[in-house]
């Protein structure tokens, strides 16, 4: 009977990620995976044992019941734009479940006797380490995340050596433990190192690098799931971890070449190298203005108009004043569309989620690709908080930073106006071309007020 | 390493199993396109939080005065599911913002 709930489980789950592939049907998938987590619980609630077991129901029922409260109220209540942080805390939580299972089990063949082959015991440490990283690097995304300054300072000099060091000794302690003697004090000592290894794994890496390591430490607790199913020989938990596994390790490869780095590139803390050379070779130029009447009246009369949101728009929460502008623009038979890279945003997808919370249909988002080719036909693209992802030295220069980064060649269209707070370089450190170019105009400030103005003007037309 | 290699032999089904379901894994996320990415992975999160089938398993096999283990064990289905309930929840509800156009 158990059996058979659990396979009914799996395909529940393969079939929920399955229905993912679209918008329409995306919520139903969700219900199927949903029900199938629910199924797969049940079954482990009343599979029967050879030993009759003991079920303690009680020591599961009130965590269930408290963690759904809880549950509950934290999905209702976050908001869109901390989604990232929301993940991070979430997949925290998942690797420290998982940290704890693997060290009772480890507990229980040290001093609840028991015969454990060396292969199992090697999965157990090997799931203990994986769920540290998961569970103290992302509780340290998510202090980056949420801004903490002194998230962003606990980086030490030769980070990279010390951490390469704590691999070494927790290998060392490991082998120790499987071969020399299974003392458990080791297993406390692996579990301390694997823990700080965590948070020196994410500590240089910056903020605006997230996307790449929320997705990187959600493939960790995957991983770490697969392996707690193999180590309590249950074939659900072991396809649900590496469901998780797959998708994070894909969405950390789409994000690592969105930016045109190397994962490794990624670890080891970004442009921090090239970055400062390169603000030397500034490409000067005149910058040109615009104000708020001409903006609003060039935008009222082209026939297509690209928005390219940027990060810069969501920190701003200005998602709703985009949507409102798009609407007035609309009513006058503007094409609208919003281009959308692949990093917009702090994780992947999270400028679609911004602006459909924003009742953005998602039918005007248009990806990199569709986007490039549309621009030609773009009477004034509009490109608000973004900045590396439009930078045409991504293609035209090779000494910078950013080529060979795929971007929006927002310059295509006709003209470009740019919403900025100033002049400053973006992320990467380098200076935009883009701002010089002649059909290129900027609007300065913060992104919500901008917005503000310009549809402010815009209904006075 | 020979009892890895047994270990290998005596779980020849599971390694298969393991093998097919990465396959089946890349397979099905690589078809999700980019704008369903953070919902994907928040659903993704939920589903991870599987690992809490472990404890369930464990706290029913330990004996009822055996604290250490109970305490842990219940600790760790706790902030399991709190992943998996929130979870779930949440992707629900950033799914439902992409089609209220459609209901309208």
């Amino acid at each position: 009977m158990d059996k058979l709930i659990f396979l009914f489980a799996a395909f529940f789950l393969v079939w929920g990620l399955r229905l993912q592939s679209s918008p329409e049907s995306a919520t139903r998938g969700n219900k199927y995976a949903a029900l199938g987590m629910f199924l797969s619980i049940f079954g482990a609630i009343i599979m029967p044992f050879e030993n009759s077991g003991f079920n303690n129901y009680l020591w599961i029922f009130l965590p269930l019941i408290a963690s759904s409260i809880i549950g509950y109220v934290i999905a209702k209540k976050i908001k869109m734009t901390s989604m990232p942080q929301m993940v991070s805390i979430f997949n925290g939580l998942g690797g420290l479940s998982a940290v704890l299972l693997s060290f009772i089990e480890l507990y229980k063949v040290s001093f609840l006797g028991g015969e454990a082959s060396l292969a199992y015991q090697i999965i157990l440490i090997l799931s203990l380490f994986i769920g540290s990283i998961a569970f103290t690097g992302s509780m340290l995304a998510f202090a980056k995340l949420n801004g903490y300054k002194w998230s962003e300072k606990l980086s030490l000099p030769y980070q990279h050596i010390i951490n390469i060091v704590l691999l070494v000794v927790i290998l060392y302690f490991s082998y120790q433990y499987f071969e020399v003697n299974n003392d458990f004090n080791l297993i406390y000592f692996v579990l301390g190192v694997s823990l700080l290894y965590g948070i020196f794994f994410v500590a240089p890496i910056g903020g605006a690098d997230m996307p790449v390591v929320i997705s990187l430490l959600n493939s960790f607790t995957g991983l770490t799931a697969a392996l707690t199913g193999i180590i309590f020989d249950n074939k659900v938990m072991l396809l649900g971890g590496i469901l998780v596994g797959a998708a994070g390790t894909i969405l950390t490869i789409l994000m690592c070449k969105a930016m045109n780095r190397s994962l490794l590139n990624v670890i080891i803390g970004g442009f921090s190298s090239s970055g400062k050379k390169t603000l030397k070779g500034v490409k000067g130029g005149d910058i040109k203005e615009i104000n708020d009447s001409d903006f609003a009246v060039q935008l009222f009369y082209s026939s297509k108009v690209i928005i390219v949101p940027g990060y810069g728009l969501a920190v701003a929460q200005a998602q709703k004043l985009c949507k409102e502008i798009q609407e007035i623009l609309e009513t006058n038979d503007v094409e609208v569309k919003y281009a959308i890279h692949p990093v917009a945003g702090r994780m992947p997808g999270h400028m679609n989620v911004l602006l459909a919370e924003a009742d953005v249909d998602y039918s005007k988002l248009i990806e990199l690709e569709q986007a490039n080719k549309e621009f030609k036909s773009t009477d004034m693209a509009v490109i608000v908080g973004a900045n590396d992802v439009v930078n045409p030295d991504a293609i035209d220069d090779s000494s910078s930073p950013l080529f060979g980064m795929p971007i929006l060649k927002v310059w295509e269209s006709k003209n470009t106006v740019v919403l900025k707070r100033s002049m400053s370089a973006g992320y990467a450190g380098v200076q935009n071309p883009l701002f010089f170019r002649d059909n290129n105009k900027m609007y300065f400030g913060d992104a919500k007020d901008s917005l503000q103005r310009l549809s402010t003007e815009l209904k006075t037309l | 390493m020979e009892s890895i290699i047994d270990f290998l032999i005596t779980n020849e089904i599971l390694i298969y199993l393991l093998l097919f379901t990465i396959l089946l894994g890349f397979e099905v996320i690589s078809k999700v396109p980019s704008i369903l990415h953070t919902p994907l992975m928040s659903g993704a999160n939920a589903i991870s939080g599987i690992v809490i089938l472990g404890a369930v398993i464990l706290i029913r096999n330990t004996s009822p005065d055996n604290y250490i283990v109970l305490v842990l064990a219940s600790i760790a289905l706790f902030v399991g599911s709190i992943n998996v309930f929130g979870g779930f929840l949440v992707t629900n509800r950033m799914l439902s913002m992409f089609n209220k156009k459609n209901k309208k």
